[in-house]
């Protein structure tokens, strides 16, 4: 309904525009000497100003963005190793960016401003200068020299997986529309699968070669708990469609691709306990709160069931359009310390007992 | 000492020996002018259903729960009492995406403007292949149709992205969408494709081959450079997509393994093996990218010629803007794996893409700054093309700006897939290449239709546009940074997410008012073919030679001799001319320099 509503007055404010325009050309065809159509001097000055406007409103909502939505939770409150390293890179990019953007919009209004077309003026025949496009030329060439090798360092470190740091091995398995978590159990090294063995009777889930020694003691979850401090290193698989396992919080992501395993790994610091309790957390999880409390009412007024409360948890989203329920499908993470981790997976069943016979 | 002075003096008999009909004048006409025509109004058609699309995919992420009556008119069976399906949102980002792209930005922009201008600019007669250029529009038009039919089938139209990535698309148990309608949207491309490789080999061969006495290459106006450029990407990477289309089509209907491995889907193994979708997602990109870079660079032509003629100005740095132009053009083809840090492809390569993406940035500078120091000192008119051309520059530098941090492997890891991206395509090549596409029109609307538009309505039509469009994209880059990933159909089971609901109702406000506004340029197009101002022969006193043509077209161009050419097309306030523009028509004065830029 708003919708419409927002239309029909939209579609007012048209008409309404249309008549004051047709006022305006009436008003303007009487003095109107040059060729119809093309701008006149008057138009130029107008227009000019506007363009001033138009700076201000780009730099206001520069500004606006910034203190409104700036405090980014994902860009300043990572919660693995190399999530600083990138971090630093985004926030060096951003104030380049910025610096950039601020002083180029500057000198296209200004000067759309500043030099205005009247009649008779003449415009200055400048039409090469070596110099200066040397000048814009190199130290473009000099900045993104210093942000590329930047980033190929950064992108490098992330990328380069250290086997001798004994991570613990976990597989990502994708489908649509749910993740599972596959751990290599005691021998920390999975078992041999391929969608070829789903054994749906058996509750072989994820086609795990039942012959394999290694797969016997995997552990197949449906949340991820890394111990925190220790380096996790995920195997992608997907039976399916492509997927992308995206965890914002740790700064990682890797699409899972069927008929091929992909890789990432990264070493979580932060654990699900901890980050709830930092300030920035918290009052994102406030403002959240409020803000489903507000829903719920509206949605109580109309009998429907309220929302429940928000509670931070670390999250892994698909994020590779995989079909009709794509919006939907996640799977919580726990980080914890090694001990609660070590209780949650001897909890856990192991492949050969999950079997049905 | 005009270019006509000539044109009395003998009777010239083209144009009179085709006689006319209705249908080879209006229909399957092979005049270049008429084409352009055709090209323009059919990508209009394709451009209101696109932002029809997207102004629904906005109401939907602003107000996911309510029942709307808008999409209950328009959905009908995909919007059970107002409330969209999962599904057609689905279909809307894939069908909004590739009509943009292909059918408004790809043929509407440079299919009209490569058509009017290139001959009209270079001095030619007509294209060199009438008959091809006829055909190309055709082949277009039919595209144009099946994707429109494709929205009708009854398991709904194509649903998996405008990248259509397998196994998404290749499998109809994946989704509704990869059935019929998968189908007619390859075909439609397969045909789009044979129509734009007919178009480019039509445009480079016309430019090659039919330039007037004295056009050399370096005396072309920056359009046709541009125009030029674009016409050889496509002829290199278009046939890529379409064997990557074909070889799709080969794995969806007869059994190949092209793009599949390994799938088990609803409850079965499928027989596929040994294929890879990474493949597919090159094959994709070899096209993909240099399609942004054939969507933008016409439009950076159109906004060259139409800054320096509104600046009574040079352009600035004439020859670094044809060396950017073929920088970019050639850095364009060896880049599109920056699409795909993520997909699993060696980490190693996606450091090459990094470093060749991010030397883009250098030509694009380039670029930017020549067109910021054509406006110093210049005498500016105001006319509605400037001020589209103005937002050009604005919304490329913003939006450009931040192809820095998505080309850069390390910070793509984050926001790769989010709105961030959205926000950084849609005013680079989209929002940018829309300006462009509209300061053509502004500007040589006088030359297609004889008449003028409407001023003031083009005013009103620039500034809501430009506050809108900045308004919807500006933020959007904060929620991407907050980690929204794009194409959800709801963020509601994100309760994450919650505190960007408030800035999605923004968006979708800007959006609403940005997409009703066009109705105005609507208006002011439809209603000036017939209405509107007669125009003179050279209302923006601009030196190229489409404006020594007489107003009315004709075929041919021009009556008597095509004019000769004896200067650069640059030629603006110079000093030792009366007249602050001197035609590219006129000979050098006695003494006179010619500039070598």
């Amino acid at each position: 309904m708003t919708a419409l509503l927002t239309i029909i007055v939209l579609v007012f404010i048209l008409v309404a525009t249309w008549q004051m325009v047709k006022i305006f050309d009436l008003a303007q065809a009487k003095n109107e000497s040059a060729t119809p159509g093309v701008a006149t001097d008057k138009d130029n000055s107008v227009n000019g100003y506007l363009m001033m406007g138009f700076l201000a409103f780009i730099y206001v909502i520069t500004i606006v963005s910034f203190v409104k939505w700036g405090d980014l939770p994902l860009m300043s409150n990572s919660a693995s190793e190399h999530g600083p390293t990138i971090d630093s890179l985004m926030v060096i990019t951003m104030i380049v960016i910025f610096v950039v953007q601020t002083i180029t919009q500057f000198l296209l209004h200004y000067f759309a401003y500043k030099y205005k077309g009247e009649k008779g003026k003449k415009a200055l025949f400048f039409a090469d200068n070596n110099k200066l496009e040397a000048i814009w030329t190199i130290i473009p060439v000099i900045v993104l020299a210093g942000l590329i090798i930047y980033g190929l360092n950064t992108w490098i470190n992330i990328m380069g997986v250290d086997e001798s740091d004994d991570p613990l091995i976990v597989e990502l398995y994708a489908q649509q529309f749910n993740w599972k978590a596959r751990y290599g159990g005691a021998d920390n090294t999975l078992g041999k699968a391929n969608v070829r063995l789903i054994d749906i009777d058996r509750a072989n889930i994820l086609g795990l070669d039942e012959a394999d020694p290694n797969a016997q003691d995997d552990i197949i979850t449906t949340e991820l708990h890394l111990p925190v401090g220790r380096p996790v290193l995920f195997k992608m698989r997907s039976q399916d469609v492509l997927h992308s396992a995206y965890m914002p919080h740790f700064r990682a992501q890797m699409n899972c691709v069927p008929g091929m395993i992909t890789q990432f790994g990264f070493t979580p610091t932060v654990t699900t306990v901890e980050m709830r309790e930092t300030a920035q957390m918290q009052e994102k999880v406030t403002r959240i709160n409020k803000i489903r409390v507000e829903k719920s009412k509206k949605l109580l007024a109309k009998n429907e069931e309220a929302l429940e409360r928000y509670e931070f948890d670390y999250l892994l989203l698909c994020n590779k359009i995989c079909g009709k329920s794509h919006y939907n499908m996640q799977m919580k993470i726990v980080v914890e310390t090694q001990e609660e981790y070590d209780a949650w997976i001897a909890e856990q069943k192991e492949f050969k007992n999950s079997l049905v016979n | 000492m005009s270019a006509h002075a000539d044109t009395h003096a003998h009777d010239d008999d083209h144009g009179h020996h085709h006689k006319e009909t209705f249908v080879t004048k209006y229909i399957f006409s092979q005049d270049h002018k008429m084409i352009a025509k055709q090209y323009l109004i059919t990508g209009t058609i394709m451009g209101v259903i696109g932002v029809l699309m997207s102004m629904m995919m906005r109401m939907q992420i602003a107000w996911p729960e309510e029942p709307n009556v808008l999409f209950e008119a328009l959905l009908g069976k995909w919007a059970p009492d107002g409330v969209m399906d999962a599904d057609i949102y689905l279909a809307l980002v894939t069908i909004h995406g590739t009509i943009m792209v292909f059918f408004v930005l790809t043929a509407g922009l440079s299919g009209t403007f490569s058509n009017l201008l290139i001959p009209l600019q270079i001095g030619a007669r007509d294209m060199a292949s009438g008959f091809l250029n006829m055909v190309s529009y055709w082949l277009f038009f039919l595209s144009s149709v099946i994707m429109v039919i494709s929205l009708f089938v009854e398991a709904g139209p194509a649903a998996a992205g405008w990248t259509i990535y397998p196994p998404l698309s290749a499998l109809p148990l994946a989704q509704g969408g990869s059935g019929m309608g998968m189908t007619l949207w390859l075909v439609s491309m397969a045909i789009f494709i044979a129509s734009s490789l007919l178009g480019s080999l039509n445009y480079i061969v016309t430019v090659i081959n039919l330039r007037t006495k004295g056009m050399s290459m370096t005396r072309l106006p920056l359009t046709i450079w541009t125009f030029f450029i674009t016409a050889v990407i496509g002829v290199i990477s278009f046939p890529v997509l379409l064997s990557a289309a074909l070889l799709l089509i080969m794995d969806r209907s007869f059994g190949t393994s092209f793009f599949l491995s390994d799938i088990f889907i609803q409850g079965e193994v499928l027989h596929y093996q040994g294929g890879s979708p990474v493949l597919f997602e090159h094959l994709f990109w070899f096209l993909g990218h240099p399609e942004v870079y054939i969507v933008i660079l016409p439009a950076m032509g159109l906004v060259s010629e139409i800054l320096a003629s509104n600046s009574r100005k040079p352009i600035f740095g004439y020859r670094a803007m044809i060396a950017s132009i073929l920088a970019i053009a050639f850095l364009s083809t060896i880049v599109w794996g920056h699409h795909m840090f993520i997909s699993g492809m060696n980490p190693f390569l996606g450091s090459v893409f990094t470093f060749t993406t991010l030397l883009i940035a250098i030509p694009s500078a380039v670029k930017a700054f020549n067109w910021i120091t054509t406006l110093w000192k210049g005498n500016l008119q105001m006319n509605p093309a400037m001020l589209f051309s103005i937002g050009f520059v604005s919304t490329f530098i913003t939006g450009g700006l931040t192809g820095i941090i998505l080309g850069d492997s390390a910070l793509d890891i984050n926001v790769h897939d989010t709105y961030f991206v959205v926000a950084h395509f849609h005013l680079v090549m989209g929002i940018s290449a829309l300006y462009g596409m509209f300061a053509g029109i502004y500007h040589w609307y006088p030359r297609m239709f004889g008449r003028m538009l409407n001023k003031n309505l083009g005013y009103i039509h620039f500034w809501v546009t430009a506050v809108c469009a900045y308004g919807v994209f500006f933020p959007m880059h904060f929620i991407g940074m907050a980690g929204l990933p794009r194409r959800y159909y709801t963020n509601s089971n994100f309760p994450l997410f919650d505190d960007l609901a408030n800035v999605n109702v923004i968006i979708t406000i800007f959006a609403l008012i940005g997409g009703v506004v066009q109705i105005i340029y609507l208006y002011n197009f439809f209603s000036s073919i017939f209405y509107g101002k007669k125009s003179v022969q050279n209302p923006w006193k601009s030196t190229t030679l489409e404006w020594t043509a007489p107003v009315e077209h004709m075929h041919g161009n021009w009556p008597g001799e095509i004019p000769h050419v004896y200067r650069w097309p640059y030629d603006y306030s110079k000093p030792g001319h009366d007249s602050d523009f001197v035609p590219q028509n006129i000979p050098l004065k006695d003494g006179e320099e010619e500039l070598q830029h």
